[in-house]
């Protein structure tokens, strides 16, 4: 790791304005990524700005059919949570399966979606509930916000303070993981909304991140069962290949977790 | 057998440093005015070094040295040996091709040091580095093997022409074409031995402290075997003579084999503290051991099995090429022949076998011995072999095996193995009763309905260890001989120091070894401590590897043992005025037999001490040492059968049972065995399924860390149903046969097995990734 400077914000005014004054500064979450990425001198931010400690943008909040997550909210808090359990369930077991215990007691869904990976858990939750990333300049939609790989909407030293998801009618999540990062080979997030829209987003399929699945969420709005996307195809055109799958075997995974997530889906 | 004799389950003395951060590992030592090396590694499979300039990392704050390659070799440090010398069927040595410990013109694998940088910190050895400029010329690189040997690939040495470092062949050519000749049925596998990285939990380490004074050197270093260590350090690399070498190696983070080998590293460190005058340490981080260890495997075979009308084996061919990377490692020569092909007998009664390996040169990072090293290679070869050959035959394969189970011994194979004892039946039939074999098909068809594939799959493994009888490794090759040191200091007070040639780096000998002791004086295991892993507190070793401790190590304390109570007997005789033949050992006392006359331990050592009361003639002291050196290999074997389901729509698999029924002869802590058999079939499953080290074509390394790397977890493997058949080695007192690497030999041939009987396809590499079950579930 090279030199930095360590601050500990306390609120989100000072952490901006902590930004503001380094050369080359970086926002710390839970540092699942920017630590290990420094480790090995990929990376030599001048200051490092810590949000983890920050209150206001800790916990969980639901207000009617509104769940609001705040930004450094570490996973296990999360998934332990009585009103995500209750309102969007799917969003607990997420959290279940994401990365491993060490990774759940200090990654953050601020943190997560801030640094989009292509193969993280959450862009396919906030993209398949339209979820709206709340930040302390502004209001995003999910499909605003993700960008493409490792690239959002978010401006230099804008930070997100929360992410606000409409509570659906049923949701699901289901996950190929990664053998040796535990990152999503391929996962898939699929949502019917309270008005009936279907939503369905899945995350380490392509190599552009994040991504809807047309195919499958007008498979599911005529019926929603696992069955309607028996006759469903998904083109391999466009998706990741690695040592660890094909872009065949991701195409094939794509729709196999999409429908044990329907089937999972409450 | 005492509360903690010989087969009690004590718990380990040794945790307790571990578990509670206490352990000593070699960077745990700080020594004062120490300096840290960094090394530059080359970015590159294949290239030229045409120039270092180092001269802005020599301006920069707290760097000592940037030392290179050329000075090394200018200073005549040796270039790293291979100790086993491999003949090629015509009669050609083995090619070698030059290994300075940096690489003065020429690097060969992405990783091989060409310089290093000693500052006053890690740190900044680290920046200064950045700092040094290295100015390389691309060669075409070759990671394959089978493109390495083909016409025209590029060439790694010029010792080697077409990348051959040696065709070596084994066993009786023309009586094995003769029995395929006439076989009834043949059988036919094409394999391929995945290639393995090591990940012991400690990378590699190193401290060297050079005393100008004494013109002493002191290694610290993570080693298997310091005494080898020495012994090649100062023979072969010149570094010191060995009065004026030191190598410790003190609590040691796993090595699986990858320690045993003398590296680079140490080397450079021993050299560089010379040249500057203070102690260097290095720490190697995870990606130096995903680039530096010596990786494991690495096979491709083709393999024929001849069978006559009763399904009895009448012969076997095999052609295997073994990747050896880019250098030959300290004992990787040794691996794919007298280490594999020496065992393509199986538990089998086969006639005639004949092998040919070809080992291969590539831009890769060195292979060498990795548990099991050459043993799971040809186990899986041979249970992969039966599995095809009784689905071809349309037969059990349970029942296959059983038909040309070897039983009768002592058995000589047709590829110089002579087997001493077993039971092969025993284990098979424990493991088929510990799985319900029979009820397996209603499980299946359950399964079915349930829409799994499940798949049960038998492994028959056998392993020759308790490495070895110096001797018979001579006669093969071997440079050095493969026996065991020990020495037993009784002190005054009747404590006792058990002073061992063997090397714990995980495996629990401070606990197992005090056993023994506690077995035969009848003395608490606290009254003893194992002294092991430093040059100059243990006469000579031959360290740990090859399952040999127990078999080997623990023998030779016996032998050592049975010195000092012959000579503590005499003298409890002499002071209870009784018969020499009349004294016992019982509980920590000398006893007249017969009567209540006894002397203590303690008691018996003071006079040993005092000398003022001594039989006439007698020595002072209870000190006594011995070497043992085995007669034979030992063989455990055993049967491990798996049953898993297959999900068809990922290709992902899912353990149902893990049932692994082992004979390792005399067991001394059966808690510490089934550690050992955990930990080993975790690296077996861990092949199977998970584990592939991977090159692109030019030689990068793709798999060069756990976010790639796919290391076993917990929540990868199944809760092992274990089990023992015991029949007893005779080659050694004990009757021990070793335990520590029959998991990662037998497990993956079991896992494969069941994995192509689930899926009804029987071809199917390792890893058995879920994209590779599913693309083979789904090929036409």
């Amino acid at each position: 790791m090279y030199q930095t400077t360590y601050h500990r914000a306390s609120s989100v005014d000072e952490a901006a304005s902590l930004f503001a004054k380094g050369s080359e500064s970086k926002f710390l979450a839970g540092g699942q990524t920017l630590l290990p990425v420094m480790k090995q001198r990929l990376a030599s931010p001048s200051d490092v700005i810590d949000l983890g400690k920050i209150k206001e943008l800790q916990g969980v909040e639901l207000s009617g059919d509104t769940l609001i997550i705040k930004a450094a909210t570490i996973y296990y808090d999360i998934m332990t949570n009585a009103d995500v359990k209750k309102a969007i369930p799917a969003i607990s077991y997420l959290t279940s399966v994401l990365g491993d215990p060490a990774v759940r007691y200090r990654g953050t869904i601020g943190g997560s979606i801030a640094n989009n990976d292509p193969a993280a858990d959450f862009p396919a939750a906030l993209l398949a509930l339209g979820a709206t990333v709340k930040t302390n300049k502004r209001s995003i939609s999910a499909e605003d916000f993700f960008q493409g790989l490792f690239t959002t909407a978010l401006e230099d030293g804008e930070i997100i303070t929360a992410v606000s998801f409409p509570v659906p009618a049923k949701a699901g999540y289901e996950k190929m993981r990664h053998p040796a990062s535990r990152f999503a080979l391929t996962g898939v997030f699929v949502a019917q909304s309270k008005s009936g829209e279907v939503r369905v987003a899945a995350t380490g399929a392509s190599q552009s991140g994040v991504m809807r699945v047309p195919a499958i969420e007008a498979a599911l709005k005529a019926n929603w069962s696992p069955a309607a996307i028996d006759g469903v195809t998904i083109s391999a055109n466009g998706l990741l290949a690695d040592i660890h799958g094909t872009a065949e075997y991701r195409a094939n995974l794509i729709k196999v977790m999409a429908q044990r997530a329907v089937a999972a889906a409450r | 057998m005492g509360v903690e004799g010989i087969g009690a389950r004590v718990v380990r003395k040794e945790d307790k440093r571990f578990i509670t951060g206490k352990g000593r590992y070699v960077d745990d030592i700080k020594l004062l005015g120490m300096t840290h090396a960094h090394f530059i590694r080359s970015p590159h499979a294949h290239a030229k070094v045409k120039g270092i300039d180092s001269s802005a990392a020599l301006k920069m704050p707290g760097v000592v040295a940037v030392l290179t390659g050329q000075q090394i070799v200018d200073d005549k440090v040796g270039n790293l040996i291979c100790g086993w010398a491999i003949t090629s069927k015509d009669g050609s040595p083995m090619k070698m091709g030059a290994w300075p410990a940096m690489a003065p013109e020429t690097v060969r694998f992405v990783g091989q040091a060409v310089a290093v940088v000693i500052a006053d910190s890690k740190n900044l050895a680290r920046d200064a580095a950045e700092a040094v400029v290295v100015n390389y010329e691309e060669l075409p690189a070759v990671a394959d093997m089978q493109a390495a040997i083909k016409a025209g690939a590029p060439q790694l040495h010029p010792e080697a022409p077409g990348n051959q470092v040696y065709d070596w062949v084994i066993g009786d050519e023309g009586a094995t074409d003769a029995a395929f000749a006439k076989a009834a049925n043949v059988v036919k596998l094409d394999v391929t031995n995945n290639r393995l990285a090591p990940n012991a939990m400690e990378p590699r380490a190193a401290i060297a402290d050079y005393d100008a004074a004494e013109e002493h050197f002191t290694l610290y270093t993570t080693s298997q075997n310091p005494h080898v260590a020495r012994l090649v350090l100062s023979a072969f690399y010149n570094i010191a003579p060995e009065h004026k070498l030191r190598v410790i190696a003190p609590d040691v983070g796993g090595g699986f084999g990858s320690k045993i080998f003398i590296y680079p590293e140490e080397m450079v460190a021993l050299w560089a503290s010379k040249k500057i005058g203070r102690p260097v340490k290095w720490t190697g981080d995870r990606t130096e051991a995903f680039l530096t260890d010596a990786h494991g495997r690495d096979h491709v075979t083709h393999a024929e099995m001849a069978f006559d009308a009763n399904n009895k084996i009448t012969g076997l061919k095999v052609k295997t090429y073994a990747n050896f990377g880019a250098y030959m490692s300290l004992f990787s020569s040794s691996v794919p022949t007298y280490l594999y092909a020496t065992l393509l007998s199986g538990q089998y009664n086969i006639p005639a076998i004949h092998a040919e390996v070809v080992g291969v040169y590539t831009n890769t990072t060195p292979v060498d011995a990795y548990r099991g090293a050459g043993r799971p290679e040809a186990s899986y070869l041979i249970e992969r072999l039966m599995e095809t050959a009784a689905r071809q035959l349309k037969v059990d394969p349970a029942q296959l095996r059983r038909t040309n189970f070897i039983t009768q011994f002592p058995h000589q194979t047709p590829v110089i193995m002579a087997y001493d004892t077993g039971d092969f039946n025993a284990s098979l039939d424990a493991a088929m009763k510990a799985i319900d074999y029979a009820g397996f098909p209603a499980r299946k068809a359950k399964a079915k309905a349930d829409g799994k594939l499940r798949g049960i799959g038998v492994s028959c493994y056998i392993e020759a260890c308790g490495i070895a009888p110096s001797k018979a490794v001579g006669s093969l090759g071997a440079g050095v001989g493969l026996w065991e040191s020990a020495e037993v200091r009784v002190n005054p007070v009747g404590t006792i120091e058990i002073l061992t040639g063997s090397h714990s780096h995980g495996q629990g000998h401070e606990t197992t070894f005090c056993q023994l002791v506690a077995e035969r004086l009848g003395v608490p295991i606290s009254q003893v401590s194992i002294v092991h892993g430093d040059t100059d507190k243990v006469q000579f070793g031959m360290g740990t590897y090859g399952s040999r401790s127990a078999a080997v190590g623990l023998t030779a304390i016996l032998k050592a043992m049975e010195k000092m109570e012959s000579k503590a007997k005499k003298i409890a005789a002499h002071a209870l005025e009784a018969s020499e033949a009349d004294i016992v050992i019982e509980n920590g006392e000398f006893k007249v037999t017969g009567t209540d006359k006894a002397i203590a331990l303690p008691m018996v050592a003071l006079a040993a001490y005092t000398a003022h009361n001594l039989p006439d003639g007698m020595e002072p002291g209870l000190k006594e040492s011995a070497f043992y050196d085995p007669t034979n290999f030992t063989f455990p074997a055993g049967t491990y059968i798996c049953e898993l389901e297959v999900d068809p729509g990922t290709g992902k698999t899912s353990f149902v049972d893990f049932v692994a029924a082992d004979d390792f002869g005399r067991l001394i802590n059966p808690m510490i065995v089934e550690g050992q058999v955990h930990g080993g079939l975790v690296q077996g499953i861990g092949q199977a399924l998970l584990e592939h080290a991977i090159y692109d074509a030019n030689g990068q390394p793709v798999t060069a860390s756990f976010m790639d790397y796919a290391m076993p977890r917990a929540d990868d493997v199944p809760s092992f149903n274990l089990s023992h058949t015991t029949t007893l080695c005779p080659g050694n007192p004990l009757g021990i046969k070793g335990c520590g690497e029959a998991g990662a030999i037998g497990a993956s041939a079991a896992v494969i097995n069941a994995i192509t009987d689930a899926i009804g396809k029987n071809n199917l590499e390792m890893p058995a990734t879920p994209d590779r079950v599913w693309r083979t579930i789904h090929a036409a």
